[in-house]
């Protein structure tokens, strides 16, 4: 057992004109998470402290927050990974609404501007599912897994900058699309991030890599999707 | 619609309610995961749709799922809808409906492609068709034959495929979202549902949501167990919004546990890992499903292997002395691993400090799934008696709801399949009510008033006890004596505490009075849930002095289809648990004695 000093980045919008730190003493037993730490904090301690987390094994992406200075999944991080006094902040980048717990509206709003669903001209065949070959599946294989914890796009530079930067995420959920061998979408949906703000905002800093807790490659899918758009007009 | 004043002048406008928060929709669904997103696509073709959600879609349980969805396609094997039918009639220990098992796996095939339509990734074979694996309980030759290929799958992210697919859908046919409202009550009265009361989480404003049609999709509530696979989020709200509205719930006392839960907390580990050749052992290194299951081995139901766990484990052949045993899949070799069960290796490795590429897992039974729920007819009508008499305007589909499919346990697999399936099925019932002229039926003056008074009450408490710590007795109770192993010994004094536990809820103290983003407040309406359906579950495991499925009596150790071959039915009507039963639907396969 460890004690940890947990710094809080704390905002009550009802109360408070600034966030303001405020520091507790979590008793941490062995395996603990530093989600089960803010539940200590919320129930034994401060129960007006606020945060998102519903599945607790990294599936559902609702605990993304910035852990000692890094975007990660609360529920994920591992207490004894981390230094005895560490500090707990919400994600860069978008609007605090109380404590932990940030607003995600622009997160999905430029999820909704690439389009993320199939796009099909053709009819799918009667009584069969449309076929895809081994590798062309593969092709999906980093692109699907993706939560929409919104790490990747609150931890870049460009995002913090111009918050009309679609960001890794979209970018990364456009490449899942574009690669799908059974999309026939391709040409709306790079038209929506051939743009100042979409595609060629990224300017390869790679924090978005970094941060994705499920060890997603957001620069590599925009690279790709560059590739792509360069070849197409060139 | 259009609503012109003379027609908003004769509905009752409710107490308490400002008037620019009254929606109105054709159909108003209830939850975003598998079921409630599937239906709200299907009628948001032809009408107006609103989804009402405590989570964003895509934070939905369902996300969770890893196996499998079942059907026979007969991709990689042979395989047929009646063996479909068999293995999940006798998994349900004959207590399913057969005529809705029927339904359910004649139109698997068809539902599953149409999925694969929509775009969900889902593992191929090298011909480029679905690739589909065994799973427990799934077998060939009606019982008698080698497991049966029939769970199609996305690596070990089957339900992560399926809900993030179901979502896109949802974003292309624009159907709108109310994500982070909490549901309060059910505006039911004379038998007619017309729609509901909920918190808006971001503002601690209470909006009513009034409908011609409502869908509930609320999922499961293992969270009130201590051990289990579940979100927190899983705290059965529509369970418990169906009993304070007068209705009842069938087989809530079949609770399943899922064998392979990874130690010590219960975060799911996937029956597919057995799938794909997994074996089970015990300290003693003996495969020891032998003694239980010995034709079906790892692959039997859930139910079986859990009681086989569990009963290692009590004989003190437990790993280290620890509850738990040992999976071990390092034979399967790391890149069969890595292809397809990266998430579990993930899990595996972050929550145990275990790679299963070079160790054996360490697991336990845990809380896992409803089989009972929100009694319904075959085109997902809730059932106002719980028998016959449909609520009109109220549907329910997915784990939140029994048909029954499951019976007294659930086959893996079944359940992504019922999700999509029924919630497709609920989404066609409703429209077709809808076209033949379902109406919006009027709100009466006080249709908000429990919802508004049991908020403010909680908002505003100022007791001495903590609802952290009342859960954590409620969840302790129930993993010790409403787990895998039952008996009145254990039941009564489990029934006491909850019924304890429902009179300190009354003194219950928060520190947070806000109205923006007051997740205690939320914790604490999530518990007030809490407190009703296992009252239910509890009473109801009482009740049934016989073992069937996931419920095991130890004082009742046999099957006793002479006297409980029927559903049970129950209401919760001013603290008291009250029963009835009803005939269990049985087709083609008359009930036999039930071995693996």
């Amino acid at each position: 057992m460890t004690t940890y000093r947990i710094t809080i980045l704390r905002f009550n919008p009802e109360q408070d004109q600034e966030p303001h730190p405020e520091t507790y003493s979590v008793e941490g037993q062995e395996g603990w998470t530093v989600l089960d730490a803010l539940h200590q904090i919320k129930w034994f301690q401060d129960g007006t402290l606020t945060f998102r987390r519903s599945c607790r094994h990294g599936i559902c992406g609702s605990c993304a927050m910035t852990i000692a200075g890094l975007n990660a999944l609360a529920c994920e991080t591992q207490l004894q990974t981390l230094p005895a006094e560490f500090a707990v902040e919400p994600l860069r980048g978008l609007k605090v609404i109380k404590d932990l717990a940030v607003d995600l509206e622009p997160i999905y709003q430029a999820l909704y501007a690439i389009k993320p669903y199939l796009i099909t001209d053709q009819p799918p065949p009667t009584d069969a599912e449309r076929l895809q070959s081994l590798e062309d599946r593969k092709k999906l294989d980093g692109l699907y897994e993706c939560i929409l914890c919104a790490c990747c796009t609150s931890s870049c530079p460009s995002f913090w900058a111009d918050k009309k930067f679609l960001g890794p995420h979209a970018l990364l959920k456009a490449d899942r699309f574009v690669q799908d061998s059974r999309d026939q979408g391709a040409d709306e949906r790079l038209a929506a991030i051939d743009h100042r703000h979409g595609l060629w905002r990224c300017h390869t800093i790679f924090n978005c890599a970094e941060a994705c807790p499920k060890t997603l490659n957001p620069t590599a899918a925009i690279s790709h999707l560059k590739r792509t758009i360069i070849k197409a007009k060139f | 619609m259009v609503w012109d004043q003379t027609e908003a002048e004769k509905l009752h406008e409710p107490m308490g309610i400002k008037p620019r928060q009254v929606h109105r929709h054709d159909v108003v669904v209830v939850g975003a995961g598998l079921a409630a997103l599937r239906g709200a696509i299907e009628a948001a073709a032809e009408f107006d749709v609103g989804v009402v959600t405590k989570l964003f879609p895509t934070r939905s349980h369902s996300g969770a799922a890893q196996g499998g969805i079942a059907a026979a396609l007969a991709n990689a094997d042979e395989d047929h809808w009646e063996w479909h039918m068999f293995d999940t009639v006798k998994g349900s220990d004959y207590l399913g409906d057969q005529d809705a098992i029927e339904i359910l796996v004649k139109e698997a095939p068809q539902v599953i492609r149409e999925m694969e339509h929509m775009g969900c990734p889902f593992s191929r074979m090298a011909n480029g068709r679905l690739a589909q694996r065994t799973f427990g309980g799934h077998v060939k030759d009606f019982g008698r034959g080698e497991p049966a290929m029939r769970a199609a799958f996305a690596a070990d992210r089957t339900g992560h495929a399926l809900l993030h697919t179901l979502w896109e859908q949802s974003v292309k046919h624009r159907v709108r979202v109310y994500a982070e409202f909490v549901v309060l009550s059910l505006i039911l009265r004379d038998g007619i549902c017309r729609g509901v009361v909920a918190l808006e989480l971001l503002t601690g404003e209470i909006h009513l949501f009034h409908a011609r049609a409502v869908l509930f999709g609320t999922g499961g509530y293992a969270r009130s167990y201590k051990i289990t696979t579940n979100a927190w989020a899983n705290t059965g709200d529509g369970l418990s919004l169906a009993l304070r509205a007068g209705l009842p719930l069938e087989d809530l006392e079949f609770v399943q546990f899922h064998p392979t839960g990874l130690y010590p907390h219960g975060i799911l580990v996937t029956e597919g890992a057995r799938g794909e050749g997994g074996l089970l052992f015990n300290s003693k290194g003996e495969r020891f499903m032998e003694r239980y299951a010995k034709d079906q081995m790892e692959l039997a139901p859930r139910d079986v292997i859990s009681r086989a766990i569990e009963t290692e484990i009590l004989a003190g052949r437990g790993i280290a002395g620890k509850t738990c045993v040992h999976l071990d899949i390092r034979h399967l070799g790391a890149a069969k691993i890595h292809e397809r069960l990266p998430q579990i290796t993930e899990l595996c490795i972050k929550f145990a400090g275990v790679d299963p590429v070079k160790e054996p897992i360490p697991i336990l039974p845990t809380a896992h799934y409803s089989m009972g729920g929100i009694p319904t007819d075959r085109d997902c009508h809730v059932l106002l008696d719980g028998k016959a008499k449909p609520v009109i305007g109220l549907y329910a589909a997915g784990e939140c709801a029994c048909v029954s499919i499951h019976g007294a346990n659930r086959l893996g697999t079944n359940s992504l399949l019922e999700a999509v399936l029924y919630g497709r099925r609920a989404g066609k019932s409703l429209v077709q009510d809808l076209r033949a002229g379902l109406p919006l039926a009027d709100l009466y003056v006080d249709a908000a008033e429990p919802a508004i008074a049991e908020v403010e009450k909680l908002r505003t408490a100022q007791g001495q006890e903590k609802v952290a710590a009342l859960r954590a007795e409620l969840q302790e109770t129930m993993t010790s004596q409403v787990g895998v192993f039952r008996e009145e010994k254990a039941l009564r004094p489990a029934i006491a505490k909850i019924r304890e536990l429902r009179e300190r809820f009354h003194k219950i103290g928060l520190a947070d009075h806000g109205k923006i983003m007051n997740t205690e407040l939320e914790s604490a309406l999530e518990f007030g849930h809490m407190l009703d359906f296992t009252l239910v579950i509890a009473e109801g495991a009482l009740a049934r002095t016989e073992s069937r499925g996931a419920h095991a009596r130890r004082d009742f150790p046999k099957r006793d289809d002479d006297h409980w071959l029927k559903h049970t039915l129950a209401w919760l009507d001013q603290e008291k648990v009250r029963f009835d039963h009803k005939p269990v639907t049985i087709t083609r396969f008359a009930p036999k004695e039930r071995a693996y």
